[in-house]
């Protein structure tokens, strides 16, 4: 078999950590836009955090965005060019936490845009403080002996989206293995169609590896990611497809 | 058709008319006139209407609307203003054109809903972070919310900046005859198709991707990128714009912009018909500002008073104007309160004695 580089993904080397999730996002990402034909008609928003450099390796137009404010940011392009594909990256700090509230309207208002949401339970490029997503117990460089109730529970954003009849797709994967990450792929070209098709919001979560935020070893963390599941169940949360 | 508007209003019509192809915005007296009058013309011209969610919301579809090129604007009254501030300085850190307007009401915190000037350090000085300049506009009456509005995106496109303009709750809810070509009636008309500007984002079809972004981390990026921005603010000079009456033989010039020029103006009519040597000066821009023509008055000794509906926000313009050349003297009324006819003229008795 012949490993070819995505169109959608410059023939460049990623700043990544070793075992981080983000190269293995961006890959499936730019193969979904591949295989959907639609790289020249996507917008995307890059977000503050470790992706923030993503238009170094996407091979599509891309802007980078204030803190937590890639939905709105995808809410002005897709009013203003309805036929263009949007897609925003975020993380969980990014979209669960300082961008809560773009989440919940954008999402409410059924804005025909595809948010890819990576949730590696810490904020990764300032160095592994608690994310909204950090599970109970999860040590962290702002919770030093594990997350306890007082520092608020692990946010769960499917859950709390998938109710808003604006929304069209929501799914929860992971990419800890070769077959979840097709999964997450698959997951990936749902939430364009739902845009291409119009009908309405659509968030894949990804549940990701972050060793260095989690001072683990690569390895390792592929169990972390495993046992994050017990607290972010995967699956299809909502599909008008 | 000269008739009688209402400031808000001829805002509006003046950003149809400059070609606005897209509104956010956020509810916040004294300026909601012109989110509902925009849902109403936008929608019915087939434009993009939006309410946002808040105004950082709004500010942030303003810069992804502005990202692709088209033209676009977002208006808000003094508090909304300060929570737009992060995103007005991504605007200029990516160069992009957008009209804000600051219909200002009276401050610190929630203040009133009267009209005031306390926002004019955060207008002209920058705002947000970083180093950086807004074009920004004083209107004066309702006729010049329209021109402004409208002249204010071309501005934009121009320097490939945001524009504020800057005005207050009593000139947004006034009402004087105006000019005002009600011109867009049919749907779609001069909404311009999507172009490439060389710059804008509007997907990679027939050329290399873009990406647009205000993250220089680059040796030496930073600094050349502010350089850069410090030659586009120098090169605004060119569209400097004031006005001014009687300068010339005047022993005391008044100086205010807005509402204030308004007043001014009364005084200065009042004075010169006692035969009093009074001069009238209003910038309509206040950045840039018209700070040649100040020393150059100033050098021949005449006197300044500078009249602001704030504790003195401008009078410190006009004082690095002047470099000490010349007296400039102060008065205002902070909060919503509106100077007086004969406050100022008392107050110009004292510096003439």
């Amino acid at each position: 078999m012949k490993f070819k580089i995505p169109e959608s993904l410059k023939p460049v080397p990623n700043h990544y950590c070793p075992g981080c999730g983000h190269g293995i996002i961006h890959r499936i990402m730019a193969e979904a836009i591949d295989e959907l034909g639609i790289r020249e008609k996507v917008i995307a928003i890059a977000p503050v955090g470790c992706a923030v450099f993503g238009y170094f390796y996407w091979n599509f137009d891309t802007a980078e965005a204030a803190h937590g404010r890639p939905p709105a940011v995808a809410t002005g392009i897709k009013r203003v060019l309805p036929d263009r594909i949007v897609i925003t990256y975020q993380g969980d700090g990014d979209l669960a936490a300082i961008g809560g509230n773009e989440l919940l309207h954008s999402a409410n208002r059924g804005e025909n845009i595809t948010i890819l949401f990576v949730n590696n339970a810490c904020y990764g490029m300032t160095g592994g403080q608690m994310a909204p997503t950090t599970p109970l117990g999860y040590r962290t460089t702002t919770t030093v002996n594990g997350r306890v109730i007082d520092d608020g529970y692990p946010l769960k954003v499917c859950e709390l989206i998938k109710d808003l009849e604006g929304v069209g797709y929501c799914e929860r994967v992971s990419v800890e293995d070769p077959r979840n990450i097709m999964k997450a792929k698959k997951a990936i070209k749902n939430a364009l169609k739902c845009q291409i098709e119009k009908k309405g919001f659509s968030l894949v979560e990804f549940l990701s590896m972050c060793p260095t935020g989690w001072r683990v070893s690569p390895v390792e963390a592929i169990e972390v990611v495993k046992r994050m599941k017990e607290v972010f169940p995967i699956g299809v949360f909502k599909s008008k497809l | 058709m000269r008739r009688l508007w209402k400031g808000n209003y001829a805002l509006v019509e003046g950003a149809i008319a400059g070609g606005c192809e897209a509104y956010f915005g956020y509810p916040i007296t004294p300026q909601n006139e012109v989110t509902e009058y925009m849902s109403v013309r936008m929608r019915e011209l087939g434009r993009v209407f939006l309410q946002a969610e808040s105004e950082l919301a709004a500010i942030n579809m303003v810069f992804g609307a502005a990202l692709t090129g088209k033209r676009v604007m977002t208006t808000s009254s003094s508090p909304g203003i300060s929570l737009m501030q992060e995103g007005i300085s991504y605007l200029v850190g990516c160069e992009l054109p957008c009209v804000v307007v600051n219909v200002q009401r009276g401050g610190p915190g929630l203040g009133n809903i009267q009209g005031a000037q306390g926002d004019y350090f955060q207008a002209v000085k920058g705002g947000g972070h970083g180093d950086y300049k807004l074009f920004v506009l004083a209107p004066s009456t309702v006729q010049e919310m329209y021109e402004m509005t409208k002249k204010a995106f071309n501005i934009a496109f121009k320097y490939r900046n945001p524009v504020m303009i800057l005005t207050d709750g009593v000139l947004g809810q006034m009402m004087e005859p105006a000019e005002i070509e009600e011109s867009v009636k049919c749907k779609g008309q001069s909404v311009r198709e999507i172009e490439d500007l060389g710059w804008n984002l509007t997907g990679c079809k027939g050329r290399v991707p873009r990406f647009i972004r205000s993250l220089l981390m680059g040796e030496g990026e930073l600094e050349d990128h502010n350089y850069k921005l410090q030659e586009k603010f120098l090169k605004m000079k060119e569209d400097l714009d004031y006005e001014e009456e009687g300068a010339e033989d005047a022993d005391v010039i008044l100086i205010g912009y807005g509402l204030c020029a308004r007043i001014n103006f009364e005084v200065y009519t009042t004075l010169r018909k006692k035969g009093l040597k009074i001069g009238y000066l209003r910038p309509k821009t206040l950045y840039p500002f018209p700070e040649r023509r100040i020393r150059e008055l100033a050098r021949r000794k005449k006197k300044f008073l500078v009249v602001e509906m704030s504790c003195g926000q401008m009078v410190e313009d006009v004082k690095l104007s002047v470099n000490g050349e010349s007296e400039v003297y102060f008065y205002g009324r902070p909060g919503g309160g509106v100077p007086e006819v004969e406050m100022i003229i008392n107050k110009i008795e004292e510096i003439i004695r």
